[in-house]
Parts: structure tokens; C-alpha cells; sequence
């Protein structure tokens, strides 16, 4: 009798947490209505499209968009020049950040002054400061002037192949401080008795750094590689809004390949070059998950 | 004995020296890149109360290549100057009473971004509270899933938001901007690992004491994520109000674009009108961001780790 009111009262508590776990669902519910219709259902007909002629005929056609898309010369220069700026941009951001952060930590003035004139691009809207860039980067602009005082030549920086510079640089401006801030509280939170441990076995400054810190803080570094791998996607804002739609072909980014897509309403070059783009970053955040999971993992085990 | 005393002090004072040159050469570094990233804006706001011609004695040559003729004095190379020779209000003036397109793109840019910030907060909350409250497999499995949506870059998102928007016929309305907006993972991610950390003792408490779901959400754990409210708030009215991909190829009416697109559209025989435009549109970010700025770092820190 005993165990079945012990039994009783288990069901009936049971039962109040699955109301309360139900309940807990009801609060995803909008959320979910809105992400499946605005995000997953066009995304299961995105992957739909790709695979047939057209939408009208809806004819199974493999891989053909796909390899079509592939071998499109304007989405492989955009493709190439995408991934190249990515790859010079994301390590850059990483290390730059990583040393303003070491900047922070260390004995200066007015240091939460430098905190916000660091951090402050973040605010700035890019059509904004985008005349100023402009005005640095023209034939007879500001940078051509300092590059010349020291006897380089002039060239019009946005219409070379050295644009690339330039967009990384513009990158760089506009997230360095938010990385830097990442990288900031990571290194406050490294606990101290694993520096004192580090101290004690007369560890020197270079090996405190990069085995303790560095190790110490891998997930965050993973997190901003992350993080500015999916803003790197984002400089089109700076490129479009300085040199339009067709701009120098060094700049010709995917954004605007899909763009010009878009015009054309070609559905199914629309939907593969989308996919194609889903797996490459979902292969890129997975590769640097592995890498990070095999650096860190003598830490967590 | 003293020797070594002696020895020893000389020692420390050599360090002190040596950390003092260290102290002075990390501050230069902090001052070279303070000046670097600080100096786009202010030439941005200097160069705003320059009279016309003033921009296009300094610009001309830039500027002048897309001019639709007209004769403007061009100067062969350009100056890049700090403070005008004489500080006018005469862009603002034209720009606030005489040209209402800007202002009209401006409204535009209000129009878009406030609503996204408010109802994305919003319905955040709820789907946060509802991850970080009994959490299961099922429930990681789709906050994952945000994750990985969360990650996808517009290049991605555009095509089935582009898709579902003529399907239901808001294409090339303000709806088209607003319910992607609205929707989008990102405030729900931070959010999320924003609550998580509440422990759960404190809701289980309140529940025990009789209240329920809704009462713990509302009196518990939102007076708790003010803070993070407030930063990620920050975040995504930055992110809105910057936002070019969208427009572009969502609103084929240009008359709809916000500001940040109009911006560059602006045509060289006005160019001395667009440094003052483009204070204008910096005007609200800086306000928040000079008013907000310990919150906004507050929420950065937060979001640490992909893992947690």
C-alpha cells in the first residue's frame, strides 16, 4: 500500500512536469511557426528547385544545375574570389584581434578610451564612412598620396588587382574591436591558479601565452574564426556600395552573382549556387569545429 | 653583503626600465590603431561642415567622374582636411529643409529596423526561455538547427526568403523586410546561452512556490536578462541598420530602399550633401552606442564559445 501511494505520487508529479514541459514548448511555438516558414520550408524548396529543369516543366534533372552552375565562369570568379578574401581576411582578424586584446591587457592609459575608439566601427553604418573610403582609395586619393611620398606609383586602388587589400583592410576596421572584445573576457576568465601553476614551472612569457592562454581560450578562438568567417560574407555591403553592381572583376563577390541571379529570375542557377554555398560553409564551420576539438581536447578530458 | 643588496636594486631597476619602454611602446600601438580606427568617422563629421565648394575644391577630382556635366572647379590631387575653413551648417540646412528624399530614405530606415528589433526581441525571449527551460534532446536537436541558421550567410538566406515572399505575395513590400527580420535566429541564440545561465534553483523556486510557466518568464527570469536584452538589442539594430543585401533584392522599388542603400546612389553634383547625410545616419547608432556601450561589451562577452 505504502508503494503504491509512493507510486501515486511519483504519476502525479510526473504528470505536473510534463505540463510543465509542454508549456515550455508553447514558447517556442511562434518562433518555430515563423523560422519554418520564412527559413526551412522555402529552404526544402530551394533544394527542390535545384534538382528539376524548370518550374513549370518539373522535370528531375540530377545534378545538372548543379554541375551547370559549377562551371559557370562568373560564379567560379566569384566563388575564387570569395573564398580568397575569406582566407587572407579570417586569419588576419583572428591574430589582429587576439593582439589587441593582448594590448588591453596589458599596463596603458586610458585604457576603457581605447576600449570604445576600438570597438567603435562596429557602429558605424557603411554607407556612411563609405565617401571617406573613397577618398583614400582613389587614383588621386589620400593613400596614393602618402604611397607616392615614398615613391611608389599611383594606381586606382578599387580598379586593380591589389583591391583586395582594401576590402580585407575595410574588413579588419569594421570587426577587429568586436573579436577584440571576445578575446578580452576569454582572457579574464582564464583561471589564475593554472597561471601560478604555469609560473611555478618557470614557464617564460612566450610559453604562458601561446600553451596556456592560447590552449585556454581555443573554443573562443574557434568562435571568432566563426564568427568572422560569416561576417567576411557581409564586405559585400562595403564593395556594393562603393562600386555597385559590376564593379572591378577582382571584386566581384558571390553577393553579386546572386544578385545579378536574382534579376534573372533563373530559378534553378539560383537555388544550386544557394546549396552549393550551405554545404561549403557548413564543411568550413565543421572542419574548424574538428580542429579546434582535436586541439583543445587534452584540456576537457 | 651590501654588494649584493646593491646588486639586487639595480636589478629590480633595470626591470622597472625595461617594463616602463614596454608600457610606452604598447601605448603607441594602442594610439596608431586608435587613430586608424577612429579616423574615417571624424573626417566623416568634419568634412560635413564644409561648404560645397569647399568639398569640391578638396574632392572634386574624386567625385567628378561620374558628373553629369555641369562645371565644378577641380583640383588635381586631392586634400584630405581635418577642419573646414569655414565651418558652415548649410548641408544640414539643405538636407533637412530642402531635400526630402534623404529624409523621406531616412523614415525608410526607421520604418525597417525598429519593428525587427522590437518583435525579434520579442519573440526571442519567449523561444529562449522555451530552450532554456527543460532542456531535451529534441529541443537541442532544433536549437542546433538555429545554430546552423544562424551561421548561414544572406547569400544563402535571400534565395528562400526570396522564394516564400512571392509565394504569399509580400515581395516588394515593407513585409518582405520585416517578417525574415523578425524571425531570424541570431537574438534567439544569444539569448538562449544568455538564459542558461540563470540557475535553474532559482525558476524551480518560484515554481515550487505555486507560480506558473508564464509568471516565472515574465517576474523571474526577464527582470534577470535585462542586461542581455539590452546588448543583443544593440547588436541586431547595428546589423539592421547597415543592411544593404535585403533591399537589393527584395524591394525592386528604390523608392523603398533605407538610407544605407540610397546612400551611395547619391549623384556627384550633390556629393558635398552626402558627408552631412551620412552624419545623419550615423547620428543614431553613435547615440546608442556612446549611451549603450558597457551593455554592448557585456553581450559580446556572453557569447564566448560555440559549445556552451
Amino acid at each position: 500500500m505504502f508503494t503504491q501511494i509512493r507510486n501515486n505520487r511519483s504519476l502525479h508529479k510526473l504528470s505536473a512536469l510534463q505540463k510543465k514541459k509542454l508549456v515550455s514548448w508553447l514558447f517556442l511555438l511562434p518562433s518555430l511557426i515563423g523560422v519554418t516558414l520564412f527559413f526551412v520550408a522555402p529552404f526544402m524548396v530551394v533544394i527542390y528547385y535545384s534538382l528539376i529543369n524548370n518550374p513549370i516543366q518539373k522535370e528531375f534533372v540530377g545534378f545538372r544545375n548543379y554541375v551547370n552552375v559549377w562551371k559557370n565562369a562568373a560564379f567560379q570568379q566569384a566563388g575564387s574570389n570569395t573564398f580568397i578574401f575569406s582566407l587572407m581576411a579570417v586569419p588576419l582578424a583572428v591574430l589582429l584581434s587576439l593582439f589587441l586584446a593582448a594590448v588591453m591587457e596589458s599596463r596603458i592609459p586610458f585604457k576603457s578610451y581605447f576600449r570604445t575608439f576600438f570597438l567603435s566601427p562596429l557602429m558605424v553604418p557603411t554607407a556612411s564612412v563609405v565617401l571617406i573610403w573613397q577618398v583614400m582609395f582613389h587614383q588621386n586619393g589620400i593613400v596614393n598620396n602618402i604611397v607616392s611620398v615614398f615613391g611608389g606609383g599611383r594606381i586606382d586602388w578599387l580598379k586593380s588587382d591589389k583591391a583586395y587589400i582594401v576590402i580585407v583592410a575595410l574588413f579588419l576596421w569594421k570587426n577587429l574591436g568586436y573579436n577584440m572584445i571576445l578575446f578580452m573576457s576569454a582572457l579574464a576568465s582564464i583561471p589564475k591558479d593554472l597561471l601560478e601553476v604555469a609560473a611555478l614551472e618557470n614557464a617564460n612569457k612566450f610559453q604562458v601565452f601561446w600553451i596556456v592562454k592560447v590552449r585556454y581560450m581555443s573554443s573562443t578562438i574557434l568562435f571568432v574564426a566563426i564568427m568572422s568567417l560569416i561576417s567576411s560574407f557581409k564586405v559585400f555591403r562595403e564593395v556594393y556600395l562603393m562600386t555597385g553592381d559590376y564593379p572591378y572583376q577582382t571584386l566581384y563577390l558571390l553577393q553579386h552573382f546572386m544578385n545579378n541571379t536574382f534579376a534573372s529570375l533563373d530559378y534553378q542557377k539560383l537555388s544550386a549556387a544557394a546549396i552549393i554555398m550551405f554545404i561549403v560553409v557548413t564543411i568550413l564551420v565543421y572542419a574548424m569545429y574538428a580542429i579546434e576539438n582535436w586541439f583543445g581536447k587534452d584540456l576537457e578530458g | 653583503m651590501s654588494a649584493q643588496v646593491n646588486f639586487k636594486t639595480r636589478d629590480k631597476k633595470k626591470k622597472i626600465q625595461i617594463n616602463n619602454l614596454k608600457t610606452i611602446l604598447v601605448t603607441v600601438a594602442a594610439v596608431v590603431f586608435a587613430i586608424i580606427f577612429l579616423l574615417p568617422t571624424i573626417l566623416t563629421i568634419t568634412n560635413s561642415f564644409m561648404s560645397a565648394s569647399e568639398i569640391n575644391a578638396n574632392y572634386g577630382s574624386i567625385f567628378a567622374t561620374t558628373e553629369k556635366g555641369g562645371k565644378v572647379f577641380i583640383s588635381k590631387t586631392v586634400n584630405l582636411k581635418f577642419i573646414p575653413d569655414m565651418v558652415t551648417f548649410s548641408q544640414y540646412f539643405t538636407v533637412l529643409l530642402k531635400s526630402p528624399e534623404y529624409l523621406f530614405k531616412f523614415w525608410n530606415s526607421i520604418i525597417y529596423v525598429v519593428p525587427i528589433v522590437a518583435f525579434q526581441l520579442a519573440i526571442a525571449t519567449l523561444t529562449s526561455y522555451g530552450f532554456a527551460r527543460y532542456q531535451g534532446k529534441v529541443k537541442n536537436a532544433i536549437f542546433f538547427a538555429y545554430i546552423i541558421m544562424m551561421l548561414m550567410p544572406y547569400q544563402v538566406t535571400l534565395v528562400p526568403n526570396f522564394l516564400v515572399s512571392k509565394a504569399i505575395g509580400i515581395y516588394g513590400t515593407k513585409w518582405a523586410i520585416w517578417l525574415p527580420g523578425i524571425f531570424s535566429p541570431f537574438a534567439v541564440y544569444l539569448l538562449t546561452k544568455f538564459m542558461r545561465r540563470i540557475p535553474t534553483e532559482v525558476m524551480e523556486a518560484a515554481s515550487i512556490d505555486g507560480a506558473d510557466e508564464w509568471y516565472i518568464f515574465t517576474r523571474v527570469c526577464l527582470p534577470l536578462c535585462k542586461g542581455g536584452i539590452a546588448s543583443i538589442a544593440i547588436l541586431v539594430f547595428f546589423d539592421y541598420w547597415n543592411m544593404v543585401e535585403q533591399p537589393l533584392i527584395l524591394l525592386p522599388d528604390s523608392d523603398m530602399h533605407p538610407l544605407s542603400v540610397f546612400l551611395s546612389k547619391i549623384n556627384a553634383g550633390e556629393i558635398s550633401l552626402a558627408f552631412a547625410v551620412a552624419v545623419i545616419y550615423l547620428v543614431p547608432p553613435l547615440l546608442i552606442f556612446l549611451y549603450g556601450e558597457d551593455y554592448l561589451v557585456e553581450g559580446i562577452s556572453y557569447q564566448g564559445g560555440i559549445k556552451g
